[in-house]
């Protein structure tokens, strides 16, 4: 069987999540859903006093390419300044996922990052 | 008599174009026939023309073999006249249809009553129509071997329900529900009963007079045929009195400048140039349907739904979401411990096997079942046990790969 898409990393993402929980008032967070599949995944942000990022949680379920592609994300995030935070695209969470997604499953990979859009679109 | 498949496997000419190994998502849509390719290829190269009113000799052989199909239609569900086949773009268009036609003639008090198994095709054209007009949806609850809850469905269906909307055969769990029964129940206090049959028609005899129902709803595109084609038929005396829902051409006997007035029902709701080579194309895949006989056709699924569920009940981790034995069609959901269906069907995609993952346009159903969704395999005349075995053969790989 081909599985380059279900990589030992993407496995261990999956089956153990870094940065899983909720913050209780965080800075900055967002809910986003991918209709198709009925994935959810829930960021919280939370912001030091010089915007860089103090602490970061998700909550939600999915796929294995959704659940690794959000884990990987949190841990990207920690500790960096909010501009850069506001700069990560695609090719960022394609790069961290280092697994040639393909078309079909696209959206499973962006969902995180859809949902960090979201969160930094709006304040809280 | 033709052996299925062996004998009709020649008139699929995607199976083997589509290069896999099994495809069983024909819940999601099916596999057309040369035979029905043919009949629309021939409306497009021998009478290209429109409906209803053209004043030459191919617009009067389309619009033959498009009131034709209208006949084969009436036929194949033993309607009392072709008078009753309203043709429409789908289950969907006709659900809606239906959803904002009676929905009008309802008000704050009345009920409609649903199930907890409706695919949102059945839900979401009642939620709009209550929100306008004020009535209430109550929804009939499932049992734990995935059936209809018959006695909540008596306390539930009562002298405020005006209108009862059902699944004959479930998308997601592949239940067959007691439509007789349901239509009863509804008659006894006065409401219609709608049946959506998308899942039904393609695989069962489907007789409206025997199911007692007042509506039915099917597409094309499920039962060999082409996308974009369906029917709602429709009790003739209901039909008449019922307003459309579309207005423009073909649907209308006069039209003046203030207001206008309505053709004879079924050309009432057929408002615009309707989906000609669709129609013709369905009256072909109906037409080839009973060639084989839908008896066999049934009989032929739910042997097949047998073996992959006995087979696919051996599979550490697996569960069944539906019923394992009894009133079921072969639209085969479950789920796999630790298996996202997502990935289980990318997996499962790998190995050359076409199947569903999701929610299957049920999310009330999922939620109520607390899955996020399930991985589903349906089953056609065009599969067989061989099938079957790549499906369960690919389930055990995509579980090592997951590590599971």
């Amino acid at each position: 069987m081909n599985d380059e898409l279900y990589q030992e990393n993407i496995l261990d993402h999956n089956k153990n999540p870094r940065n899983a929980g909720r913050i209780e008032g965080a800075s900055r967070q967002a809910k986003e859903l991918n209709p198709s599949c009925g994935d959810a995944i829930e960021l919280f942000l939370k912001l030091d006093g010089c915007d860089r990022v103090q602490d970061v949680k998700f909550d939600g379920h999915g796929c294995a390419i959704s659940q690794a592609s959000v884990s990987m994300l949190t841990e990207r995030l920690k500790g960096r300044p909010l501009a850069e935070v506001m700069a990560i695209d695609e090719k960022d969470i394609l790069g961290l996922l280092g697994i040639d997604v393909g078309p079909m499953r696209m959206k499973c990979a962006m969902l995180s990052l859809r949902t960090l859009k979201s969160a930094l679109a709006c304040k809280k | 008599m033709k052996k299925l498949p062996a004998d009709i496997l020649k008139d699929f000419p995607s199976l083997h174009a589509m290069g896999m190994r099994a495809y069983l998502d024909s819940a999601a849509s099916s596999l057309t026939p040369t035979p029905v390719l043919e009949a629309m290829d021939g409306y497009y190269k021998e009478c290209r023309s429109n409906v209803h009113r053209g004043m030459y000799k191919t617009a009067g052989e389309a619009t033959a073999r498009y009131e034709a199909a209208r006949g084969v239609v009436a036929g194949f569900l033993n309607a009392s006249s072709p008078e009753e086949v309203v043709f429409t773009s789908g289950t969907t268009a006709s659900l809606n249809l239906l959803a904002a036609s009676l929905g009008r003639e309802l008000k704050p008090g009345d009920e409609v009553v649903l199930t907890e198994m409706e695919h949102h095709a059945d839900v979401v054209p009642w939620q709009e129509a209550a929100k306008r007009h004020g009535f209430t949806l109550k929804f009939i609850p499932l049992t734990e071997g995935f059936t209809l809850d018959m006695d909540a469905a008596r306390a539930l269906i009562g002298p405020k329900t005006r209108i009862v909307s059902v699944a004959h055969a479930s998308n997601a769990l592949g239940t067959v529900n007691p439509v007789k029964e349901l239509a009863s129940l509804a008659h006894a206090v006065g409401a219609k009963l709608i049946v959506d049959a998308a899942q039904s028609v393609p695989h069962m005899k489907v007789d409206v007079r025997t199911l007692d129902c007042d509506f039915l709803a099917f597409s094309a595109h499920k039962m060999l045929g082409p996308t974009g084609v369906g029917v709602l038929w429709g009790r003739k005396g209901l039909l008449e009195a019922m307003e459309p829902t579309q207005y423009g051409g073909d649907m209308i006997r006069e039209v003046r400048p203030e207001a206008s007035t309505w053709n004879d029902a079924p050309w009432k709701f057929e408002a615009g140039t309707p989906n000609v080579a669709g129609v013709i194309g369905l009256g072909a895949a109906v037409g080839y349907l009973q060639a084989i006989g839908m008896e066999r056709i049934e009989a032929h699924d739910r042997a097949l739904a047998a073996y992959a569920i006995g087979k696919l009940s051996e599979i550490p981790g697996l569960e069944i979401v539906g019923p394992k034995a009894g009133e079921r069609i072969g639209a085969i959901s479950f789920t796999v411990e630790g298996a996202h269906p997502h990935d289980l069907a990318t997996l499962l995609d790998r190995e050359g096997v076409a199947v569903r993952g999701g929610h299957h346009c049920a999310m009330p159903l999922m939620a109520r079942l607390g899955l996020s969704g399930t991985t589903r395999a349906s089953f056609y005349l065009y599969n067989d046990e061989s099938d079957a075995d790549a499906l369960i053969d690919a389930i055990l790989k995509a579980k090592t790969v997951l590590k599971l």
